[in-house]
């Protein structure tokens, strides 16, 4: 079978009679099993997926069927899905079984997709490289001694590796748009707020959002245009219209874009990325758009701001995790206090409790005004300023990372240097704006290159349309 | 600043965590660093910036107030690492 790229390849060769979406089923999950050693599920429903397929392919004949039948999807481990286990790929969720679907999972499901497996990722979504999993590490299909990126990696790997077409993510500060670079996909992280965050485990509910992970921007449309929306389960879920994504008309007109001087200049940047970015303005000015570099200067206080609010987020989010009610509980509790104490120290890995004392440290008593206060603060001024940015220009382009995918293991001895890999990902987040990932050839290794695009809140129309200008070249 | 060995105890204590001598060691060491890193933003002046603490754009969201069963008591226990028929079941506190 060929590997397809879009829904609708897979609906016309359905048509045609050359497939079912019982025999792509079946295609993606040999897939899954021949690519195993690349760890991208932590569970696979092969028979339930196949049964479901069944049922679509008979909607389908019957003329029935949804807007999202015959595409056969994954779930980052950070999804509810009835019935289904979810734990963040982490220890302290072990044999839990979600009660209910997530809002994004059910209108999937209302839509006839089919749900192959969920996927595994950064414990809680923390990291940048698939490493720190109670599952173990993703792979990089390119390369396997690579990762794949973070925290989504197994749910980039899954699209990459063709096991399935689209995956949802979670992107907290980059962790659908930073792997989807990583392995050459287009990864996309929509205004704070267009989805329903019901059903999604929070890590930090400020700045959390799905994701969507892809091979088109044709798909990414149309699946976020099932799942957007308004939601009785989440009060902070926007309540704008929202459009048909997939039924867009092409972007024809000329933009104003600007990119950061320091994705060019800083040395932080690897040069064959630098390469990319430098051809990808001269083709945008080639087809007569207005491309301009502007300077940043909040750039270097992006991230700082960014880990003492999530973290500051995270330990009050994870603060549930305390062996009561579910999931992992220690044996070797004597009382209430080390009931607790100890389910939480042996049921979260290191990143997480690393991240959930710097959060209790920014928040408590004597810290809170100079950290947590400190940092919403420059977090309005970052937002204000980017919002300024584009009240001047339609978007912003940076690459989507400082390198390409790295060797497991290289940033595993100094903790900032990995948290610097997220720097031009982060600022979306902070300002809760759309922006995307898309693929733009690769390094002399041959690893892929992603740039990203930002724009202004709830122009996630324009945003996609001229990224698809972008990917015709 | 720095932040002393005691102090992280404390703090693991705030957040029910606890680490072993040799982890609080290497601990402390990535913590102090970070804490370092995250002290860059004392160079803004801010006096006169207003905290940003939400981030959607709706405003008072309400709904009425319906009685609805949305998880029913045998769903909300079924994942319980120990339970009795109607409860959470936990170690004996009150003496």
């Amino acid at each position: 079978m060929k590997r397809y790229n879009t829904l609708r390849e897979v609906r016309s060769d359905i048509a045609s009679g050359a497939i079912s979406c019982v025999t792509l089923t079946q295609y993606y999950l040999d897939n899954i099993e021949r690519k195993k050693h690349l760890n991208a599920y932590v569970e696979v429903y092969a028979n339930e997926a196949l049964a479901q397929a069944a049922i679509v392919d008979e909607k389908i004949k019957a003329g029935t069927a949804g807007k999202l039948a015959g595409m056969v999807v994954g779930l980052k481990d950070v999804l509810c899905h009835k019935g289904h286990g979810v734990q963040a790929s982490s220890k302290i969720l072990s044999g839990f079984i979600s009660q209910f679907n997530g809002t994004a999972v059910q209108r999937l499901i209302d839509e006839d997709a089919i749900i192959i497996g969920r996927q595994n990722c950064d414990e809680f979504a923390m990291g940048s490289s698939n490493e720190n999993s109670a599952f173990g590490p993703v792979l990089n299909e390119i390369d396997p001694t690579r990762v794949p990126g973070g925290s989504s990696g197994g749910t980039a790997v899954a699209v990459q590796a063709d096991t399935c077409l689209v995956s949802l993510g979670s992107d907290t500060g980059g962790s659908v748009r930073q792997p989807a670079a990583f392995c050459g996909i287009v990864g996309f992280k929509p205004t704070y707020s267009r989805i329903s965050r019901y059903g999604l485990l929070a890590y930090a509910s400020s700045f959390d959002s799905i994701g969507i992970i892809a091979r088109s921007i044709e798909d990414t449309a149309l699946v976020l245009e099932v799942i957007a929306g308004s939601d009785d389960n989440d009060s902070t879920v926007s309540t704008t219209v929202v459009p048909e994504y997939s039924k867009s008309t092409p972007y024809t007109k000329k933009a104003s874009v600007c990119y950061l001087k320091e994705a060019l200049e800083s040395p932080g940047v690897a040069d064959d990325i630098k390469e990319v970015m430098r051809k990808q303005i001269a083709s945008l000015q080639a087809k007569g758009h207005t491309v301009e570099p502007v300077a940043f200067p909040l750039l270097d206080y992006i991230l700082p701001t960014y880990y003492i609010l999530t973290t500051a987020e995270a330990s009050s989010n994870l603060s549930r995790y305390d062996g009561v009610k579910y999931g992992y509980r220690s044996s070797n509790a004597t009382d209430l206090l080390s009931l607790y104490t100890k389910t939480r120290s042996e049921g979260f890995g290191k990143e997480v409790k690393k991240r959930i004392m710097l959060g209790t440290f920014v928040l408590s008593a004597g810290f809170y005004d100079a950290y947590y206060t400190k940092a919403q603060k420059i977090r309005r001024l970052i937002k204000e300023t980017t919002e300024g940015l584009l009240q001047q220009y339609d978007f912003v382009l940076t690459p989507t990372t400082t390198t390409t995918a790295f060797k497991i293991g290289d940033h595993s001895g100094d903790p900032i240097s990995m948290y610097l890999a997220d720097i031009f990902t982060v600022q979306a987040n902070i300002c809760g704006i759309p922006a995307i990932s898309f693929p733009k050839g690769t390094d002399a290794n041959g690893l892929p290159i992603g740039l990203q695009l930002m724009t202004r809140a709830f122009e996630e129309e324009s945003l996609l349309t001229f990224t698809q200008s972008l990917l015709d070249d | 600043m720095s932040i002393t060995a005691e102090e992280i105890k404390k703090i693991a204590y705030l957040a029910r965590l606890e680490f072993t001598e040799e982890e609080l060691k290497n601990f402390s060491g990535d913590f102090n660093k970070i804490l370092v890193w995250m002290e860059k933003l004392n160079e803004l002046d801010t006096t006169s910036v207003e905290p940003l603490i939400h981030m959607s754009h709706e405003i008072n969201v309400l709904r009425e107030d319906e009685v609805k069963i949305t998880l029913t008591h045998q769903e909300a226990l079924s994942n319980a690492p120990k339970k009795d028929t109607d409860y959470f079941r936990v170690p004996k506190f009150l003496s």
